[in-house]
């Protein structure tokens, strides 16, 4: 069946911002489907709020909208763009729930869109627990006994009924919010409240537990003829329990027969077709009872999900792709695969290597969180790694992880688990944590059983037997040395996945074999490892990722490591330059890094040269293997860099080509941290040298100096005592931090000696070798410097900085090129003051309050730093501007996380105008070009605003602080400062209320700053409440206080909320309510609550939890307190308007009515 | 398995190409083992594919690294014994776990002499072999240069019959279905029975049983079964086949498939390494639809060899193979894939459902024993 020719024009409705549960995999589908529909010759039209995302550049789709993903607006996008079709089923859980609102609105039939991909009735199905169950029984499948519910009585009664333990799982949610397990009816009862609250529709469905059991899944596709195939099959070496996408997941399924296999695929197929899945992708989950096999069905996805971004990197079939085409009427013989290109995408694909999937959780930012993993998804990030065996990948995957892990244990950090017995080692490893593995390996090695701790865990003994051949393998290398290796036991221990910066670590610590006598010549190094293993000839050779299991020529330019005899890198000839990738999305570091390592990859194959991606993380753009000439699916650490540099200079040597060189500067701290290990010469853009200039304290002190910009005072400090000698120089709030750190690690502002104190003595233990919180270890480094984070020493000192209070942050992104010339990207104003971290403040382009001279003076500042680091490529540097006084706060001569946003609110491409550049171009040459064109400016205001993963971490205090927590942002653009920001707080799922009350709590320092504040809300037609002490300072200054309530029901001991600073409760004027209870009474609908201090428990805690609990808005800074106003003031004068990114950018297109 | 106790082991290819290895399995007499090697990419269902009489004659080569993962269960064999001269994989499992398990693979091939080499960079191989073709192989731990003489002195399938090495000796019985069915045993599988047990009685005669006493049997249907070999060295089979077709409806999977088209006129050819696995793209000539296959041959029909007598129903996707075929003049159809599975996808099962409709048309009219018991 051919392309459908009744369809012109497609919505497609990417899934927004990160968060946990729908990360970047749905920018590498949609970017995947956007591209196969106009190519196919559709016009596109795309809805996503992310700006961090490939797919929303405007070269993806005909009119982009980066506009809020709510009904409203995608009504207004449809009204507009009047497109004949919807696909709703690449942009996850978000783009299907909208679409089954829009459907159920009446809003597709209205103006004449039919869904396409999935019709309503089948995600209906699929999506409603109770309809799923009735058609899985029907067509004789099995799924858990169970019983929905729709309130707590009736919960309760299902749970009498089925008997504990018991899954709680809520209606209509992605990555299982809300989930989890009862075993009893008070963890029922709260369970359950959670659920039905989580639930968008108030339904959840409470089941049998059959925690323990195997966990598998599907990745299914079918075509309009009816034709299906599966992708590939997934084996979770986490029992049931925990959630897939906290789950180590491994392709394809390991331990099912075939009779087994075959029966699940039957199933699969039939759970498609009943479901009525017309076209595209689809994964099933089920459960298989261990002792007898006993096949469940526990949900079905109609959708490409994260598990299908899994299966597309897994086997090489691009899910995606497929399916956009499958959407707009191709059958699978249609479609050729693009892989092998001679044989079509109606096949199964087979592999000969093993996949194995590693979550990346980032619980130490959340502090309060067990840590202990369940049907809930807390994970922020995975790592995919390809081996010849289950053991190879899993170690290459451990380390690819980057928490400062080189394999599986035999590192430092093993010493954690020394100090435990037997029992306990086993005790804590049948609880589900991210430790578990290592305890698992630790536990082998002493010779614990396969079968005990496959009892205790429910670990399938053949993972644990493979875990125990790398424990046997380790005894064997430990009873040996670098000068016993011979070729043969190289490739053992290599095929086994283990690292040089294992063997290291493993010949450093241990006796001498033969005299028993402790080593006490110089330690191994992981260079030594290298060299000596090289010399023996064990070099790891690169096998294809084909489909095919090699059965058919392919012309895959995907490629894994392994220690084999055959190589199968053939280079091409030409000009190739190796762009390393920024590793597991995780806070701090995420799709804003892959957007720009994938503009590198872009922007230089547009320039005819080769590109060689290096990465580990399934997720992304980066990885999916058309983005680059050569893909190198791969942990970035020293050791496999290295290896992918030799595999390519031999490539280019044999084929006539050249290496031009490494860019480390695009995809983070990952590749940065690399720098140091490549050969000399390969770095391309700016110097590693100019790098350490900017990251050296006191040289970037004496710079700054040199250049006469001003710095907050500060120092460098060693030990408490130092500490204070600065706080005394430079006096209070200080801001204290570790050097080296990603994302504001352990970052504080500190108010009195006792916190600088409790402060110092925290950052002592952090990051040091067994915090196991360590971002990323320098590879190959010794015990002890794992990473250059955290710890105190000479090298690693804290910074203590004068913290300058209402200050204005403001962001700077600007390219330099080799002539020198600097193109300032954009000024960002920040919404939060200085002391928010820049990632989770929401920030503005252009500046709404900074005047002209102050930017210049910031544009200026930013030209010299850029000149005296000898910049080539991108800059970010950081200001706090004071009474109008600029502060530099730092400098990074890299891509930073805001290079997206400028790009998409500018309409520059920054990233590729940098790759450019690093690689000679001039700033002068790629204007001519037409690359490099004039910021689009004036016209329109962009925001971005930062999302915030609170709602999975219920017991964490949602303040925000110097310590970044978002997943993910958004952008709102229109023509005012409030309405772009009103689009931004809807896009970030804080919907700002039109009307209504307003509840102020403030900390004394926010008091006269919040007057403006509150008075503006009062303009607009809002009543206020407020705790005591904040309403009486409200009230002297003239500001109406209607409602005022008193102490906290819950108070910590200092007094709550901020109300602590009252003195005692004011008389009530709200009937003995508390702020928690007024909050929860539903009669306010906007929260400001600034916090006194930034301990994790600190005054506050409890209304802004409230106010979590009951998804009322809560802002705690005074500044997103104005802007707010401001949002609501413009959003209630203007009529709801949608503009593409497209006509913004196209300013002669543009006429904004005002 | 990876273990320091393993004995290095080699196998070499006809054309002298090497690989290192370790010996596993059963021990091999002199420490060679020999036969035509030849690559399957099925990622489960070992123990069917080790256990199916077509791979008599040839050294088993797995694509996918990790083999014997979920051990061996009686009920997994497709016949009474492995047949096939060797197996070559990455990566033997050393623990089997699921709970059919009765014993794990090398176990179970100690037990029938199946020698086995493992830690084999088995997609060097797999592409050496799709390039070069199929070729006589030898393994084992005897000293390169007699594995190396060994493998060039091994004979390939090309030309010979090795039927007669795994026919049933005695006819006998199996399936209690309605329909009378005689089943060719060129190396039938177990699954095959299975399906026509459902359908029929099905009465298994030796490969070289006369066409007359398959006729005496007054069948309802005759079926050819699947084996190992080049379908042309077997010419009793042709004329066999040949006094049967118009008699009596005829259904063939893979070597029966070939034997059928033998017998209709057409030839047949080797293929360069042939079709082993489980994911093989099938499309139906009448519908267009497509069925994933389990596929395992050598040798397969020249399609332009087929007309008048019969025409293509099922292509292979992937190169155009003939996968299937209808006799034009005659009920008599066939297949090349396993429409049986095991291993593999059941996709195809249906064409046993078209063989009893076929059977039941032709026979009505005539009591058929279900009818007369009924």
């Amino acid at each position: 069946m051919p392309r459908r020719s009744d369809i012109e024009s497609i919505l497609v409705i990417g899934s927004g911002p990160i968060v946990i549960g729908q990360a970047s995999e749905f920018d590498y589908s949609g970017t995947q489907a956007c591209r196969v529909l106009r190519d196919e010759g559709f016009r596109v039209v795309l809805a996503n709020s992310n700006p961090a995302t490939i797919m929303t550049d405007p070269d993806f789709a005909h009119r982009t909208y980066i506009e809020p993903l709510s009904t409203d607006v995608l009504a207004a996008i449809i009204e507009r763009e009047r497109p004949q079709a919807l696909l709703p089923t690449l942009g996850g859980q978000t783009a299907l729930n909208l679409a089954m609102a829009l459907h159920e609105r009446g809003i597709l039939d209205d103006l004449g869109v039919e869904m396409i991909g999935a019709k309503p009735v089948a995600i209906a199905t699929a999506e409603n627990r109770e309809q799923f169950k009735e058609a899985m029984t029907g067509i004789g499948l099995t799924v858990p006994s169970s019983g929905f519910a729709y309130d707590l009585d009736e919960a309760l009664e299902v749970g009498d009924r089925i008997g504990y333990p018991l899954i709680v799982r809520p209606s209509y949610i992605l990555g299982g919010a809300g989930s989890g397990m009862a075993h009893d009816t008070d963890s029922l009862r709260a369970m359950a409240m959670a659920g039905l609250e989580a639930s968008p529709v108030s339904e959840i469905l409470i089941e049998r537990s059959i925690a323990g059991w195997k966990e598998y899944e599907l990745e299914v596709m079918r075509d309009r003829a009816d034709n299906c195939v599966v992708i590939c099959s997934i084996e979770n070496l986490d029992p049931m329990g925990v959630h897939t996408g906290d789950s180590i997941t491994v392709a394809p399924a390991q331990t099912l027969s075939d009779v087994e296999y075959q029966s699940m695929r039957d199933a699969a197929f039939s759970c498609i077709r009943r479901i009525g899945v017309e076209t595209g992708g689809s994964n099933i989950q089920f459960a298989v009872n261990p002792l007898d096999g006993d096949l469940v069905v526990i949900e079905m996805n109609p959708r490409v999900s994260r598990s299908s971004a899994l299966a597309s990197k897994a086997t090489g079939f691009p899910i995606a792709k497929v399916a956009a085409r499958l959407a707009v009427g191709y059958t699978l013989d249609e479609i050729p695969n693009d892989i092998t290109r001679r044989t079509p995408a109606s096949f199964e694909p087979t592999i000969d290597y093993v996949v194995t999937k590693l979550p990346r959780w980032a619980f130490e930012k959340f502090p309060g969180t067990a840590g202990v993993l369940g049907t809930r998804m807390q994970s922020v990030g995975e790592a995919m790694a390809m081996g010849r065996t289950f053991a190879e990948s899993l170690q290459k995957g451990l380390r690819s992880l980057e928490h400062g892990r080189s394999g599986l244990n035999c590192d430092p950090a093993e010493a954690l688990l020394d100090d435990l017995d037997d029992d306990e080692l086993v005790r804590r490893a049948a609880v589900a944590t991210p430790d578990r593995p290592f305890q698992l390996e630790a536990a082998l090695r002493r010779g614990v059983g396969i079968d005990r701790l496959a009892a205790a865990t429910r670990v399938d003994p053949w993972f644990l037997d493979q875990i125990a051949q790398i424990s046997e393998e380790r005894a064997r290398l430990a009873g040996t040395n670098l000068e016993g290796m011979d070729r043969r036991s190289w490739r053992r221990a290599k095929r086994l996945g283990f690292s040089d910066a294992q063997l290291a670590w493993l010949w450093s610590r241990h006796q001498n074999p033969v005299t028993d006598d402790p080593v006490t010549e110089a330690p191994v190094t992981e260079e030594r490892v290298r060299s000596a293993r090289l010399g023996a000839g064990a070099a790891a050779t690169f096998k294809a990722v084909d489909t095919c299991g090699a059965e058919f020529e392919a012309e895959t330019p995907y490629h894994h490591s392994t220690y084999e005899d055959e190589d199968e890198i053939v280079g091409t000839g030409g000009r190739s330059v190796v762009i390393l990738g920024s590793g597991p999305n995780r806070i701090g570091q995420g799709i804003e890094f892959d957007y720009c390592c994938v503009h590198a990859c872009f922007a230089l194959r547009e320039a005819g040269l080769q590109t060689v991606m290096v990465n580990c993380n399934p997720e992304t753009v980066s990885t999916d293997y058309d983005t680059s000439d050569r893909l190198y699916f791969e942990p970035l650490t020293a050791e496999d860099v290295a290896n992918v540099i030799d595999a390519e200079r031999a490539a280019a040597a044999s084929s006539g080509g050249t290496l031009e060189g490494v860019i480390v500067s695009m995809g983070g701290q990952t590749p940065l941290k690399l720098a140091a290990t490549l050969p000399a010469g390969l770095v391309l853009g700016t110097s590693p040298e100019s790098i350490d200039l900017a990251e050296d304290r006191e040289r970037w002190s004496s710079l700054c100096a040199r250049l006469e910009i001003p710095q907050p005072a500060g120092g460098t400090a060693t030990n408490v005592d130092e500490a204070l000698a600065i706080v005394e120089r430079i006096g209070y709030p200080a801001l204290v931090r570790p050097s080296y750190v990603l994302g504001g690690r352990a970052m504080e502002i500190v108010y009195e000696e006792q916190s600088l104190r409790r402060a110092m003595a925290e950052l002592a233990t952090f990051g040091g070798p067994y915090d196991g919180t360590a971002d990323g270890a320098t590879p190959g480094s010794r015990a002890g410097s794992l990473g250059r984070e955290g710890g105190l020493s000479a090298e690693r000192p804290v910074l203590v900085d004068r913290f300058l209070e209402d200050a204005i942050e403001v962001d700077v992104d600007a390219v330099r090129d080799a002539s020198g010339e600097v193109v300032i990207g954009g000024v960002m104003e920040h919404v939060e003051e200085a002391g928010v971290h820049s990632g989770d403040s929401a920030c503005v382009i252009p500046p709404p309050t900074l005047a002209r001279s102050v930017v210049e003076v910031i544009e200026g500042y930013t030209s010299a730093i850029a000149d005296a680091l000898d910049v080539r490529g991108l800059l970010n540097v950081q200001y706090a501007v004071k009474q109008n006084q600029v502060f530099v706060i730092e400098a990074n001569p890299r891509a930073s996380r805001t290079v997206p946003f400028v790009s998409k609110a500018t309409g520059v491409p920054l990233a590729k105008v940098a790759a450019r550049v690093m690689l000679g171009a001039t700033l002068a040459e790629l204007r001519h070009e037409g690359l490099l064109r004039a910021a689009v400016n004036g016209g329109h205001v962009s925001v971005k605003e930062a999302v915030l993963p609170f709602s999975r971490f219920p017991d964490v205090d949602t303040v925000l602080g110097p310590e970044m927590r978002s997943t993910g942002e958004v952008m709102g653009i229109d023509v005012t400062f409030g309405l772009a920001f009103a689009k931004s707080q809807i896009a970030a799922g804080d919907e700002l209320p039109e009307s209504g009350s307003v509840f102020f709590s403030l900390a004394d320092r926010d008091k006269e700053s919040g007057v403006a504040a509150a008075s503006r809300f009062v303009e607009l037609g809002f009543s206020l409440a407020a705790t005591a002490g904040t309403a009486e300072h409200l009230e002297r200054r003239g500001v109406p206080v209607e409602t005022v309530v008193g102490k906290l029901g819950e108070d910590p001991p200092d007094g709550g909320g901020d109300g602590g600073e009252d003195g005692g409760p004011e008389p009530d004027r709200y009937g003995g309510m508390t702020a928690v209870e007024l909050i929860a009474s539903g009669k306010v609908q906007l929260v400001v609550n600034t916090p006194k201090g930034m301990g994790s428990r600190a005054d506050g805690a409890y209304i802004r939890s409230a106010a979590s609990v009951h998804k009322i808005p809560c802002l705690t800074t005074v500044a997103a307190a104005r802007a707010a106003a401001a949002g609501i003031a413009d959003w209630g004068r203007h009529q709801l308007s949608v503009r593409s990114l497209q006509e913004y950018l196209e300013r002669s297109q543009l006429q904004l009515p005002l | 398995m990876e273990s320091s106790a393993a004995k290095e082991a080699r196998l070499v290819l006809a054309d002298g190409t090497t690989f290192e290895g370790e010996s596993a399995g059963a021990e091999p007499p002199g420490g060679i083992a020999t036969g035509e090697a030849v690559f399957n990419t099925v990622m489960s269902g070992y123990q069917e594919v080790i256990t199916d009489p077509s791979y008599a004659g040839q050294v088993i080569a797995f694509t996918y690294p990790h083999i014997g993962n979920y051990g061996v269960a009686p009920a997994d064999d497709e016949s009474r014994r492995p047949f096939c001269r060797g197996v070559i994989v990455r990566d033997l499992a050393r623990r089997p776990s699921n709970w059919r398990t009765a014993e794990s693979l090398e176990a179970y091939l100690v037990r029938h002499g199946v020698p086995a080499i493992t830690g084999v960079d088995t997609r060097r191989l797999t592409r050496h072999l799709r390039q070069a073709g199929s070729m006589p192989c030898a393994f084992g731990t005897a000293a390169e240069a007699d594995l190396k003489a060994a493998a060039a002195s091994e004979a390939g399938t090309e030309g010979v019959d090795l039927i007669g090495s795994v026919t049933t000796p005695e006819a006998y019985t199996c399936g209690d279905g309605p329909l009378r069915v005689v089943a060719y045993d060129f190396g039938i599988k177990r699954a095959i029975l299975r399906h026509l047990g459902g359908m029929a009685t099905v009465e298994v005669v030796p490969a070289t049983t006369p066409a007359e006493e398959v006729l005496a049997r007054s069948p309802d249907g005759v079926f050819l079964s699947n084996g190992p070999g080049d379908p042309a060295a077997v010419t009793y089979a042709h004329q066999n086949i040949g006094r049967l077709l118009g008699q009596v409806p005829v259904f063939g999977i893979c070597l029966g498939h070939q034997l059928l088209a033998a017998a209709l006129g057409a030839h047949t050819y080797k293929l360069p390494f042939g079709h082993h696995g489980g994911n093989h793209p099938v499309g139906r000539t009448d519908d267009d639809t497509v069925e994933i296959t389990s596929q395992n041959h050598n040798y397969a029909v020249a399609a332009d060899t087929l007309e008048p007598a019969a025409e293509v129903t099922h292509n292979n996707l992937n190169d155009g193979v003939v996968e299937g075929l209808r006799a034009r003049h005659v009920p008599a159809f066939s297949v090349q894939y396993h429409p049986e599975a095991s291993p593999g996808p059941h996709d195809a099962s249906y064409l046993f459902e078209q063989f009893r409709d076929l059977m039941s048309e032709h026979s009505s009219g005539m009591p058929r024993r279900g009818d007369a018991q009924a």
